[in-house]
């Protein structure tokens, strides 16, 4: 299931989290102390805006070439093909994420302390944002013009993700325990992994139609 | 397995689109070593009659059984096999990662990979990008998914659309073959079938009011 999509625009996210990233000092000016106290939202805000950019791509071409058929009419249960799907979509739009964060957060001058919560919060936070993502798209599919309507479905899901995430970098930015937020990220992750495929599914059963 | 008897039925459908009554009261039923051929206008519910045997859409009324049972808690979907307008081939994969992702999705049949390609006349192309092959060849790729998963039950819309003479030969002889192997078809098709020695039955849809 993995070697279903190869080639595709991976890229394009992680260049626009580099590039919006890489703006912000540029825009506000050099002024350490400032960037550095927004430097996990602006991380957080533009992982966010790159994962959403990316969603599309998660059942698109599928839809367009009639692969998507194929998976329905498999005999193989759809939600597992789901999150498969998902796992892969993670895998080339989340992990690039996380791997480039580290040197981002250098740039904006995010305090050594932090940087370890940071990757914390994206490993948990990336594949929800996948997860819940998937729900959206399958259901905006049939629509010629869902990208707006993704975005007002998707964006409230994704906003326990960004406070808690950003929440907890901020705190370990000054010296604070933040167990609490990773325990409520890594709830919000496994409830998403148990109980997003199922919704998806059923919503590309009805795009399909 | 082959002991079994499979068995379409199809009882009262209708279908309904726009306020339209495509199709009524329709019944049939089909059997292994049996052929259906669906004819009518365009736009006569050719199409939406073939959705609605693979699930994709529901009847308005009506059920359509197999071997009794409703297909969605039958094991149909193991058995059953759809080709239509949209081909379901990746471009950017090629042939053979194409038909390996088909084998994925469904059960090793009654012939290899390269077995198949060289039964369509696709041996040769088994690197080459499905982007450069021709519509035809296209069709002949997913004539040869058909031949390497397991099926008893093949709906085609439209086979025939793009292939050149040979290519129409090719298919039915294919088809003949897989009738009789205790398969059975049912198809949509502008084309005069020459198939003398298959049990065909042919449903008009344009009088099917």
């Amino acid at each position: 299931m993995l070697a279903f999509r190869r080639r595709a625009e991976i890229a394009n996210p992680i260049f626009f989290f580099v590039l919006v990233v890489t703006l912000f000092p540029l825009g506000v000016g050099a002024q350490a102390k400032l960037l550095q106290a927004m430097a996990p939202g602006v991380i957080w805000v533009s992982a966010l805006l790159a994962a959403m950019l990316s969603l599309d791509s998660l059942f698109r071409s599928d839809f367009d070439d009639g692969s998507l058929e194929q998976m329905l009419l498999s005999a193989h249960p759809v939600s597992v093909l789901v999150l498969g799907k998902i796992i892969a979509h993670w895998l080339v739009t989340g992990v690039p994420l996380i791997l480039i964060a580290p040197l981002l957060a250098v740039f904006l001058g995010l305090p050594d302390t932090a940087l370890g919560t940071l990757m914390i919060t994206l490993v948990l936070g990336t594949p929800v944002l996948s997860l819940i993502g998937s729900i959206g798209v399958a259901l905006t599919l049939g629509l010629r013009r869902g990208g707006m309507i993704l975005s007002l479905l998707v964006l409230p899901l994704y906003i326990p993700v960004l406070i808690f995430a950003s929440n907890a970098v901020e705190m370990a930015a000054t010296g604070m325990a933040v167990s609490a937020q990773i325990n409520i990220l890594m709830a919000i992750m496994f409830l998403a992994l148990v109980l997003a495929p199922l919704p998806a599914a059923a919503a590309l059963k009805m795009s399909i139609n | 397995m082959e002991n079994r008897h499979y068995q379409l039925q199809v009882q009262r459908l209708s279908c309904i689109r726009d306020d339209r009554v495509l199709f009524s009261e329709l019944a049939f039923s089909l059997k292994q070593r049996q052929m259906l051929l669906l004819e009518g206008k365009n736009g006569s519910g050719k199409t939406s009659l073939l959705r609605i045997l693979c699930g994709f859409r529901e009847a308005d009324e009506g059920q359509v059984l197999w071997c009794g049972q409703e297909i969605a808690h039958s094991d149909y979907y193991a058995k059953m096999a759809y080709v239509g307008h949209l081909d379901g081939i990746k471009k950017e994969l090629t042939v053979t990662e194409n038909l390996k992702m088909a084998l994925a999705l469904g059960k090793q049949g009654r012939m290899t990979i390269d077995e198949a390609l060289d039964k369509v006349h696709l041996q040769g192309y088994d690197d080459t990008l499905v982007q450069s092959l021709s519509a035809g060849q296209k069709r002949r790729l997913s004539l040869a998914r058909l031949l390497i998963t397991d099926n008893i039950l093949w709906i085609l819309d439209e086979p025939f659309t793009s292939l050149d003479k040979q290519g129409i030969q090719l298919f039915e002889s294919v088809m003949s073959e897989h009738i009789e192997q205790d398969g059975m078809i049912i198809l949509t098709s502008h084309h005069d079938l020459s198939l003398p020695a298959v049990d065909l039955q042919t449903i008009n849809l344009s009088s099917c009011h």
